[in-house]
């Protein structure tokens, strides 16, 4: 049995090393290509040595830096999307907490509202949101990138999911406590949401940091200019060096790496209860 | 007691009016927003739809009744794109699913380090998709002297592959990218699947015989059914919309190979400033997004 459970364990840690070595190459690729002279980088690409870093060195970033802006390019980006998720946490919650615990007309509406438009493919009616943009004067303004996406019909779901299994007792209290609904939402359900909070916080910044096609329609210019439009940019602007655009890939999946190692947790248990629950 | 309980009733009456009261505060805000930015914008593409719309001239909307949708009909390009779009998504949704069950399966036994392994299946997740798309279209390079695939290849004694430069295996190579950097999440609605199966059930198929593989088709994939249907649902919904990949790699070519129905809106939309005409193609490629979700989902209820 022992016998059985070593070479289980040799199996099992053998075949994932492989496999996850092979899956994560072309990361490794990256990195180790953004370290290297241009002149290496190309070199002896058909052996393994390939993925080490030879003559290691920062200047391939020390040149993004000096080429393009880019602490602004994250700066904006980071900015856009805590903006976006702070309102949505607020916008959406207090909108799912009344579909959650309020009785109102139009209640079961809202309701088959927001779940049938939770699949609505935005691409469809980027066109007229980007008229709608024109007409208000918004194009390349922190408006156009922020607003059109605060109110999110996922956001309420998920909301409305978890403040359902509040026992209704505990708000009863609160209201016998002379809590008004409003303040009863604010003082009392709020601090015992962490889980749900964090776990919208986490899937909306991977959404909106991964933003291409909106950013692309309505900045224009540096001004406003995105992570992902600048490394998009940066790819096709001359001279066209592979170390520096390889640093520039490295140095944008940064902000979502340091996002995941404090929100992994909520992330994973975000995905997987919308699978589960379905 | 009753006096207790008849005041309990008065205060609870008070409480469901200043309840309705806040709750029409508390819906306020998303529903103008929701209106504003969803609804209205969603009833605009289906006006322009009808109409002979230039950007440059928003002053001169004319309606043109189905003159649209008789275009589209007769063009090659919009049907191009149809073809594209359902290619990839019937070949990525499949092979990116497999893939995701395939390791998740692989970490789901509980081990020490598994969640350096998760971690890793999970990486290209953490990294944006227009950083994954540059990096491929620099890996994918036909020439096997500066694209890693292509010397890869050679080394295994294989004819290097043209990958994004010929219309043949363009639109592959973007699902295989795709499927790669997709997997991981995918993977992480499995584990969780994988946890709901109990162990009874597995002892209970091993005790009857069972190996491994028995287990696999008789425990695992009917207790992993319902999570199964969410991730295709999810994953065809997400590669009907493809457009970074072919933006970023191939601006749609080479020969089309890679415009889809969502590259083919923006290009017609705001480079060829057809408004109309691109809200006709927004239109069809909606009702086809919803009624693929929507009968997905009947599919699913039905089981």
């Amino acid at each position: 049995m022992t016998k059985r459970k070593t070479l289980g364990n040799i199996v099992f840690y053998f075949g994932n090393t492989l496999v996850a070595l092979i899956f994560v190459s072309p990361l490794i690729w990256m990195i180790a290509s953004s370290l290297k002279p241009e002149a290496q980088i190309f070199k002896g690409l058909n052996s393994l040595s390939t993925f080490m870093p030879k003559d290691a060195s920062l200047n391939n970033y020390l040149e993004v830096f000096q080429r393009i802006n880019m602490w602004k390019f994250i700066g904006n980006s980071l900015f856009y999307v805590l903006v976006i998720i702070l309102l949505d946490l607020l916008v959406n919650s207090i909108c799912g907490y009344a579909l959650a615990k309020f009785e109102f007309k139009g209640k079961n509406l809202l309701l088959t509202l927001v779940i049938s438009l939770m699949v609505f493919p935005a691409e469809a009616i980027m066109l007229p949101m980007y008229r709608e943009m024109a007409d208000l004067g918004w194009i390349n303004s922190w408006a156009s990138l922020i607003v059109p996406f605060v109110a999110k019909c996922f956001s309420i779901y998920m909301f409305r999911q978890f403040f359902m299994d509040i026992p209704d007792e505990l708000l009863e209290a609160a209201s016998i406590d002379g809590c008004g609904p409003v303040k009863t939402f604010f003082n009392v359900v709020m601090p015992i949401s962490g889980t749900v909070y964090a776990t919208i916080f986490i899937l909306d910044f991977v959404a909106h940091w991964n933003d291409f096609m909106w950013p692309l329609l309505v900045v224009t210019g540096e001004e406003k200019r995105t992570i992902q439009l600048a490394i998009q940019t940066f790819f096709g602007s001359k001279p066209i060096n592979y170390g520096p655009i390889m640093a520039s890939l490295t140095i944008s999946a940064i902000p979502m790496l340091v996002m995941f190692i404090f929100l992994q947790k909520y992330y994973v248990e975000g995905i997987a209860s919308t699978g589960i629950k379905g | 007691m009753i006096r207790r309980k008849g005041g309990f009733v008065v205060q609870k009456l008070v409480n469901k009016a200043s309840e309705r009261k806040a709750a029409y505060i508390f819906i306020f805000p998303a529903v103008v927003l929701l209106a504003a930015f969803l609804i209205y914008p969603s009833l605009q593409t289906i006006r322009y739809a009808f109409t002979d719309y230039n950007i440059m001239r928003p002053d001169r909307i004319v309606f043109c009744g189905l003159n649209n949708f008789i275009e589209l009909f007769r063009d090659k390009d919009f049907w191009i794109a149809v073809k594209n779009t359902l290619y990839f998504t019937v070949l990525v949704v499949p092979f990116q699913t497999v893939l995701a069950l395939a390791l998740a399966l692989l970490i789901s036994s509980r081990r020490k380090g598994v969640s350096i392994f998760r971690a890793a299946y999970f990486s290209p997740q953490v990294t944006s998709m227009v950083v994954v798309a540059i990096l491929w279209t620099v890996m994918y390079n036909s020439s096997p002297d500066s694209g890693l695939l292509n010397a890869l290849l050679v080394n295994l004694g294989l004819e290097p592959c043209g990958f994004l430069n010929d219309p043949d295996t363009a639109m592959n190579s973007i699902i295989f990218m795709s499927a790669w950097q997709g997997a991981g999440y995918q993977m992480m609605i499995f584990l969780a699947g994988l946890q709901g199966i109990s162990p009874e059930q597995y002892e209970a198929a091993s005790i009857d015989g069972a190996g491994k593989i028995a287990s696999f088709f008789y425990v695992t994939l009917p207790g992993l059914k319902n999570v199964i249907q969410y991730v295709v649902m999810i994953t065809v919904i997400q590669a009907m919309k493809l457009f970074t990949q072919p933006y970023v790699m191939t601006k749609g070519g080479p020969q089309n190979s890679t415009r889809t129905l969502v590259y083919y809106i923006y290009e017609q939309g705001f480079q060829k400033r057809n408004f109309g005409y691109a809200c006709a193609v927004a239109a069809i490629f909606f009702v086809i997004v919803i009624s693929l979700s929507l009968g997905m989902k009947k599919i699913i209820k039905a089981d």
